[in-house]
């Protein structure tokens, strides 16, 4: 990986599966070239980023992973990195992959997005899951004009452009730091791009949301879209 | 309404304000909230004490029953103030994020020079 890109570990309550995680991130880049930032974590999530000697910010309380995503965002513009890539802690994303992604910077997006279901992915996901994804896909595209087959994949790489944006105003809340970053990066005239990535089924630990909630998120991502339909979004 | 009730809605609203007030001279509120809380204050005590006033702004929004006017122009204060109290923690919460995030990032360069103590 070049120098100049830095990996962003959001993790809260990752203290079982960072270790892994990190191990294989080391594998492809420097620990200076990794950051974990410790989402307000219970368990010693930090201690584990500190066991494998990667730099690791630790945020007060929890500010969801697109609070910690911001944090990523400003250390990686105060250490000089021009671009980033979002990986989980919790192990679902294959740093193998992370070329890839950067390719597609390399290509001139500003945005590159880790696709499970471009090109047969071979991702599987409930039949409910799969409807309300394409659902959001669709609203995605009749706003931004854009086709996109996965837009709440966390697999992802920010070009400087993005990372100044994003580091200033990132969706917090559940699903918006998704689909939500998707549209205000196109608002602001960023180049959003899509690739295939092989990702894994997410590890065990992590809670999956309860379908009411679930269903509360999705209610309120359209309505924060549909209230953003037209505005246009000014860049740093 | 009778004039029994004129009272209870003036001495009601009077306490409030010097509540507010009180409030404000101990530093407990901040003078922008009084501000807003006090005009409330004197044009709902001025509806009340001249039920004229009252009378006449029902027959305008053509209410009939003068006493829900007066129900109605409250209403609508306390909406006004509800929303401004959303928009206020809303950019309250903004800003505590963006301190949390701060604050971290101190934290971490702080430790990245002194590694011993963390």
């Amino acid at each position: 990986m070049p120098p100049n890109a830095l990996v962003v570990v959001p993790a809260f309550n990752e203290q079982a599966a960072l270790p892994g995680t990190l191990a294989e991130v080391l594998r492809h880049v420097p620990p200076a070239q990794v950051v974990v930032i410790d989402d307000g974590s219970l368990d010693d999530t930090a201690g584990a980023a500190r066991a494998a000697g990667v730099p690791v910010v630790r945020l007060p309380y929890n500010l969801g992973i697109g609070g910690a995503l911001r944090t990523g965002f400003s250390y990686a513009l105060e250490h000089g990195f021009e671009r980033a890539v979002q990986i989980d802690g919790d192990g679902q994303h294959d740093p193998t992959e992370m070329d890839v992604l950067l390719a597609g910077l390399d290509d001139g997006a500003d945005l590159v997005i880790g696709s499970r279901f471009l090109r047969g992915g071979g991702y599987e996901v409930s039949r409910t899951r799969g409807a309300a994804m394409r659902l959001l896909g669709r609203f995605v595209h009749s706003l931004t004009g854009q086709r996109f087959t996965d837009t709440s994949s966390g697999f992802r790489a920010f070009g400087p452009r993005a990372m100044r944006l994003f580091a200033r105003r990132y969706p917090a809340e559940y699903l918006s730091d998704t689909v939500e970053a998707i549209l205000i990066a196109c608002r602001a005239g960023l180049t959003v791009r899509e690739v295939p990535v092989r990702m894994r089924v997410r590890a065990e630990g992590r809670a999956s949301t309860r379908h009411f909630r679930l269903a509360y998120h999705y209610v309120r991502l359209l309505v924060v879209m549909a209230a953003g339909a037209g505005r246009k979004e000014e860049l740093a | 309404m009778k004039w029994e009730a004129h009272v209870l809605l003036v001495v009601t609203v009077v306490s409030c304000i010097v509540f507010i007030v009180r409030l404000v001279r101990r530093g407990q509120l901040r003078a922008k909230y009084s501000m807003l809380w006090l005009s409330i204050g004197v044009v709902l005590v001025v509806i009340a004490a001249f039920p004229r006033v009252l009378a006449h702004l029902a027959e305008l929004a053509g209410v009939q029953y003068a006493p829900i006017a007066f129900l109605l122009v409250a209403m609508a204060f306390l909406l006004v103030v509800a929303v401004h109290f959303s928009w206020e923690l809303s950019r309250l919460e903004e800003r505590t994020r963006t301190l949390a995030e701060r604050l971290a990032l101190l934290e971490q360069r702080l430790e990245e020079r002194t590694p011993a103590d963390s």
